[in-house]
């Protein structure tokens, strides 16, 4: 159960199974048992690589998925998107041409095109650099700040530990926790003290390997 | 599916290189076409030496019939670039080096040995040759050329000789004048002499004598019966052999048709089969795939725009072509209606191909090389002839041209082009079936394409 507005970052070791999560969340892949409700309104969903055309424009790229969506004024949405992304000055640039920062919030932009009430991100900040990264996360806050529910996986434990308002923990498939940071780190001081007032990730590491992961 | 199009239409916009070559590439082949098939071939550069005097003339037998050995050299120039040498030795320097293909030498005793031919001693008339065998096409040019030029002159021979023949055949049946040393001799003749010698017959008294005479009268009587059977067979010793043509299989459309037929389809199956496989290829490559068949398109729909766009830059290309081609050769504009339907089913087939290409290989440069290594060797094996290899190998090949949609798109251009040529119905028939199979193949293909 995931209340709206409210931050998820789902993480683990590789091939815990994060984006395959994310995936039957998204409707792209089946589960092979369990369900999947929503509450209400469309899943957004936005892929660890930007799935856009790099080849258009800023806006000739929301403007086709508001098209596709289809939007009765798509010009309006694409509009309200590149404001949303910040990228209005830069609306007439060949994506391509953009840093990859850039890329992933026109790339959030699109998923966000659907209205969705949930929104699905998978690694969202790989490949970005610090300053990118924080523009990002601002983003997305206000995203849910504004009532959006996101789901987000990610390899950065710092990074879900500092965005994330609640953490699911992955490995081989397996949902090991689900709760704040603060629950976490509390959770490694009962099984491994001498790792629980250290960084939060080698709280988590230890986490993992008290459980043989 | 419009906005897709659209979509597509302004990326290949972007890429100003594929852009151009879309558009340069249907006219240099319209330009390259157009001018081999609207000039002669070029003629063999060929060094030539006449030995042979210029006044000789080639007598044929003694009743004074000429031909001027001067205008052997102008026919032969006619069908070769010829390049003047003085002597052997600059037409053996003209062949090493290459500037020449070969050398014909005509030797000055040339014209003697023919005029031989009708005394009793024939000598053996030659003619010299000097090629260089260095690239074994030309060579074969050459040697069918010079081939050519040798039969033809010698039918031309032996057609006087056989017609002088006739002359002293009928000379001998009929009688006449003839010359000898300018000397007038009235001949006879043998039905004068069968005629003379009946009329003698009754002047003579009965017994041996007669009887001989009857038998002398006999024998020219039959002489001249069996030279008159004579006369038409000699006429016929130069070219015994006539040729009766009689197309019993199939129609062959003019040669200038079929090479805009094949121009033609070449350019659409590049560009269509290239252009749907690439684009496909690249909704993977960009990502997009995923998120455009969540509910915004359907993976038919994305198909179908695919094809769509592979017909429409298809048809525009190849349309480019033939009104260039027009230039060159004049077209049956009256026939456009069966150009539009054989492009756009052709270009519908080649487009599922290409479809079908790009599903299965799904990266951009993969399915490049994928549509290239397909499309260039189906149009070669396509061009092949019945009977230019063996039937278990043309049977092969029958097959493998058949499941891909280059030679059925031919056939289909082709008979569109060409009013006296096969009907359309059967390549379209062949088409649709293709468009069908490759739509499935594709549809199948594209479930890999959504695998995470």
């Amino acid at each position: 159960m995931v209340d709206a507005g409210e931050l998820v970052a789902i993480i683990g070791p590789n091939g815990a199974g994060k984006t395959t999560l994310l995936s039957i969340l998204a409707g792209i892949a089946a589960a092979d048992g369990g369900s999947v409700e929503l509450g209400g309104g469309a899943v957004g969903w936005v892929p660890q690589q930007a799935a856009l055309y790099r080849r258009l424009t800023v806006e000739e790229n929301l403007l086709l998925f508001a098209r596709l969506e289809k939007h009765e004024d798509p010009r309006r949405s694409a509009e309200e998107m590149l404001e949303l992304c910040g990228l209005g000055e830069r609306r007439g640039e060949i994506v391509a041409r953009l840093s990859g920062g850039n890329q992933q919030r026109i790339n959030i932009a699109i998923g966000l095109l659907s209205r969705p009430a949930v929104l699905l991100l998978d690694e969202p900040s790989v490949g970005l650099d610090p300053r990118q990264r924080a523009r990002l996360w601002e983003f997305v806050s206000g995203l849910a700040g504004g009532g959006t529910t996101v789901i987000f996986s990610t390899h950065d434990i710092q990074e879900a530990e500092r965005y994330g308002q609640r953490l699911l923990v992955l490995a081989d498939g397996e949902a090991l926790f689900d709760g704040s940071a603060a629950a976490l780190r509390e959770v490694v001081r009962s099984e491994a003290p001498e790792a629980a007032d250290r960084d939060f990730e080698t709280a988590f590491v230890a986490y993992l390997q008290h459980r043989g992961h | 599916m419009r906005w897709l199009l659209l979509k597509d239409l302004q990326i290949l916009r972007r890429s100003p290189l594929q852009a151009v070559l879309l558009i340069a590439w249907p006219l240099l082949i319209a330009v390259l076409v157009g001018f081999a098939i609207s000039r002669d071939p070029e003629k063999p550069r060929i060094a030539f030496l006449n030995e042979v005097p210029a006044d000789t003339r080639i007598n044929v037998g003694n009743s004074g019939a000429q031909l001027p050995a001067t205008g052997v050299s102008d026919r032969i120039c006619a069908r070769v670039e010829c390049v003047a040498v003085e002597d052997r030795a600059e037409a053996v320097d003209k062949v090493e080096s290459g500037d020449v293909l070969a050398a014909l030498i005509l030797p000055a005793d040339l014209v003697n040995k023919i005029n031989s031919l009708s005394t009793l001693t024939p000598g053996v008339p030659r003619v010299e040759i000097l090629v260089n065998q260095e690239d074994p096409v030309k060579a074969q040019l050459v040697d069918e050329r010079i081939s050519s030029l040798l039969a033809q002159a010698n039918l031309a021979i032996a057609r006087r000789i056989a017609s002088e023949g006739g002359r002293y055949l009928d000379l001998l049946i009929d009688g006449g004048q003839f010359r000898v040393a300018g000397i007038a001799v009235q001949i006879l003749g043998l039905r004068a002499t069968a005629q003379i010698l009946t009329a003698l017959e009754p002047a003579l008294p009965r017994g041996a004598l007669r009887n001989s005479l009857r038998e002398v009268t006999d024998f020219a009587t039959q002489a001249r019966d069996n030279l008159d059977v004579a006369g038409p067979l000699l006429s016929r010793v130069a070219q015994p052999i006539a040729v009766k043509k009689e197309v019993v299989s199939g129609s062959s459309p003019p040669l200038e048709i079929f090479a805009i037929a094949v121009s033609a389809t070449l350019t659409l199956a590049f560009v269509t089969v290239l252009l749907v496989a690439g684009s496909l290829a690249l909704e993977r490559e960009e990502n997009a795939f995923s998120r455009l068949t969540r509910g915004l398109v359907s993976p038919f729909a994305l198909l179908g725009e695919k094809v769509l766009l592979g017909m429409s830059v298809g048809f525009a290309v190849t349309l480019l072509m033939l009104a260039g081609m027009q230039l060159f050769v004049p077209l049956d504009w009256g026939r456009f209606g069966l150009w539009l339907l054989a492009i756009l089913a052709s270009s519908a087939a080649l487009a599922a191909a290409g479809a079908a290409l790009g599903a299965l290989a799904r990266e951009v440069r993969a399915v490049s090389l994928l549509a290239f290594m397909v499309t260039l060797p189906i149009a070669f094996l396509s061009l092949i002839p019945s009977g230019a290899v063996g039937g278990a190998v043309y049977g092969v090949v029958e097959v493998l041209t058949a499941v891909f949609p280059f030679k059925p798109a031919l056939r289909a251009i082709t008979a569109a082009l060409d009013s006296a040529g096969a009907g359309i119905g059967g390549p379209l028939l062949h088409l649709a079936i293709l468009i069908a199979a490759y739509g499935l193949l594709a549809r199948l293909a594209l479930r890999r394409f959504a695998t995470v």
